[in-house]
């Protein structure tokens, strides 16, 4: 009886675990095309149906690294010449028949990227979470009023207010400045922070803080010393959401960022060659652009599945 | 080290009146228990003192101090919670150096790990002190705990219920533990308890609250063998103490339908005077009544034993006459059987006598 119980419980298992593979691997298919595409040959690209074994290169990311201009038609360089290339220019003189011009805008939209991602997501954390403190804790007159009035500055969708922001950010001088997009952003996640991390905080019993006050702690020593490490889940939880919310915001980069402080993601689409719409730098760059998100997604990992399983108050 | 001073102390959430007017001195080393049922604002009295609560009215003096204006952290009180709050992001070790840790006093690093040391030797949980405390047992959460509270040597004790939550076996002897650390610290500890066998045996004076109010304020014995009301006797004993409704006719006390007929104690004749033709409650604790196979001479009845319930070193009988019922103890020696017949002697000299209106004391 027991054996068959076990046995049944381990068919199940099975399922699920063949089940989870699956789903994973629908999901996976994309990401895998755009890593395969990356490193095809510039020849390759555009096959239909598309190769599935090839010599793989690495020309792909030399393009989106840099800037690029073809020889004129019958230009050729001598032997002595390619001799004297460096290894990515030879690659690429090879391979789609180009002379690399100058370094390319990569680099600078990608520390775009991660300024306003980090900015935003910083002080969403830091706002969200001194908020929700406040929310759980205090006594504010009309507090369920206030939490509501927060929750409806999501329901409306962003891309509503393009122009009226885009209005507000010209009048202001923030347009395409790291700073402007460090608030738009912000502003979208605070509320949804404020309410998870309301969640977490109510889930820590007050009776800790009023321990660590009797011990002698100010209260925001109490905050920052038995709140905020009691809260890292939901922290860690709230920070995954905001960064990718902001990591792969399109429309709005798209429109208040033009140059200075343009995000890989305004930028990436226009990977416009003379020879045609350039597949493998884009999927190079989006790999590259991908990579952050995940692991950032994986060093929070241990947080975000742990969950909260402190239990050192008995009730 | 210090004594505390409450003054016309009052405290209302919304309609209900936490803490009444509460006045209650304190002295410097004193064992001092506020013993009442649930929701009787003992809790509330001590969250006043340690300023986690603000009170409506009144004041709050530490070593003769006020202190209405301070936060708790400047107070310098120790509190020790019903749930032992320990940090659980801390080791047992980082639990207890927490309070040392803080800006208000300045401890140097050597300082601190021989104060942890010396209380942990103490409290005998040096082997604990690298321990998560999310794994302790109960008894060993509790100890660490009353740790936290001692490592900085507050002025005053504050513990909030803080045995509730162990077995019956840990109870006691935490109890004497709690009374060894007092002697041994000589320190004022005001302590919160609905269980009246810890309030008799650990406090030196007893604070009985009900409703927010004061009912009684004095040593165990007081308290024990003259309580002021009714519900001061009620609350404390176990088991508890028989009440009896009871009219006055000249020199005597009739219960029921004059299914008992007491003789008044002499000594209780002049202030029953006033009383005379009303109605009185009487009460007798269950070990003033003797119990005896033969009828004796004075406020002996014959009665019927409904059951029993065996104690060991002592059986309380519930005993029956007619619709009145009421309970005695009796050593086991007796073997009384159910439905047996004895007789209940009542020692009326210990006895104690309320007014039927006020349920004050009377005699």
């Amino acid at each position: 009886m027991k054996q068959s119980v076990s046995k049944k419980k381990n068919i199940v298992h099975f399922l699920l675990i063949f089940l989870i593979c699956i789903i994973t691997f629908v999901y996976l298919i994309p990401l895998f095309f755009i890593v395969h595409t990356s490193f095809k040959p510039w020849v390759h690209i555009r096959d239909y149906p598309p190769k599935i074994l090839f010599k793989p290169t690495i020309t792909s990311y030399i393009r989106i690294f840099t800037s690029r201009t073809p020889l004129p038609p019958g230009r050729a360089f001598s032997e002595e010449e390619v001799f004297n290339m460096k290894w990515y220019e030879r690659l690429i003189y090879k391979d789609t028949n180009e002379e690399i011009v100058r370094k390319g805008d990569f680099p600078r939209r990608y520390l775009n990227s991660i300024i306003v991602v980090i900015g935003s997501t910083l002080t969403t954390i830091i706002i969200g979470t001194l908020a929700a403190y406040g929310f759980s804790r205090g006594k504010l007159k009309g507090k369920d009023d206030w939490l509501f009035f927060i929750l409806t500055t999501r329901m409306l969708p962003p891309v509503v207010v393009v122009i009226p922001v885009f209005l507000m950010f010209r009048a202001l001088n923030l347009t395409d400045t790291h700073i402007g997009l460090i608030l738009l952003y912000t502003a979208f996640n605070v509320s949804f922070a404020v309410w998870v991390m309301k969640g977490f905080i109510d889930e820590i019993p007050i009776e800790y803080e009023e321990a660590a006050m009797v011990d002698g702690y100010t209260r925001f020593q109490v905050f920052r010393k038995i709140v905020v490490p009691q809260a890292t889940t939901g922290i860690a939880a709230t920070s995954v959401f905001c960064f990718i919310y902001a990591w792969n915001e399109y429309a709005f980069a798209f429109i208040l960022s033009r140059k200075y402080a343009q995000t890989v993601p305004a930028w990436l689409p226009y990977q416009m060659g003379v020879l045609g719409y350039d597949w493998g730098a884009a999927a190079g760059g989006t790999f590259l652009f991908l990579l952050p998100a995940m692991i950032f997604t994986i060093i929070l990992r241990k947080h975000l599945v742990r969950g909260i399983t402190f239990g050192a108050i008995r009730k | 080290m210090a004594g505390v001073k409450l003054i016309s102390l009052t405290k209302t959430f919304g309609d209900v009146t936490a803490v009444n007017d509460m006045n209650i001195e304190i002295k410097d080393k004193e064992f001092f228990v506020l013993l009442g049922p649930t929701g009787a604002g003992k809790t509330t009295t001590l969250r006043l003192v340690a300023g986690l609560e603000k009170q409506d009215k009144g004041e709050v003096f530490l070593d003769n101090i006020s202190v209405n204006d301070f936060t708790p952290a400047l107070r310098d009180v120790a509190f020790v919670f019903q749930y032992y709050t320990l940090y659980p992001h801390y080791t047992v070790r980082q639990n207890l150096e927490f309070p040392l840790k803080s800006k208000l006093r300045s401890f140097t690093k050597s300082e601190i790990k021989k104060k942890v040391s010396e209380v942990s030797r103490i409290l005998h949980i040096e082997h604990l002190l690298e321990r998560e405390t999310v794994n302790l047992s109960g008894g060993e959460m509790q100890r660490v705990a009353l740790g936290r509270a001692m490592v900085r040597t507050p002025k005053v004790f504050l513990m909030d219920e803080p045995l509730s939550n162990l077995d019956a076996k840990l109870r006691e002897e935490m109890r004497r533990e709690l009374s060894r650390l007092h002697f041994d610290l000589g320190s004022t500890f005001f302590y919160v308890t609905h269980d009246q066998v810890e309030a008799m045996t650990m406090g030196d004076r007893i604070a009985v609250l009900n409703e927010g109010r004061m009912l009684q304020i004095g040593t165990p014995d007081e308290i024990y063998n003259s309580p002021k009301n009714v519900f001061v006797a009620k609350f404390v004993g176990s088991p508890a103490i028989n009440l009896f409704k009871s009219a006055i006719e000249k020199d005597t006390l009739i219960i029921g339908k004059k299914e008992m007929v007491l003789g008044i104690f002499e000594k209780h004749r002049n202030v029953l005077k006033k009383y005379n033709k009303k109605n009185i409650i009487l009460g007798i604790r269950p070990e003033d009544i003797e119990i005896s196979r033969e009828k004796q001479k004075v406020n002996s009845f014959k009665c019927a034993v409904y059951f029993s319930q065996s104690m060991g070193a002592e059986d309380i009988l519930n005993l029956k006459i007619d619709n009145i019922n009421f309970r005695a103890i009796a050593p086991p020696k007796y073997m009384i059987k159910l439905g047996e017949t004895v007789y209940a002697n009542i020692n009326i000299s210990r006895s104690h006598l309320f007014d039927s209106e006020t349920e004050e004391c009377i005699a």
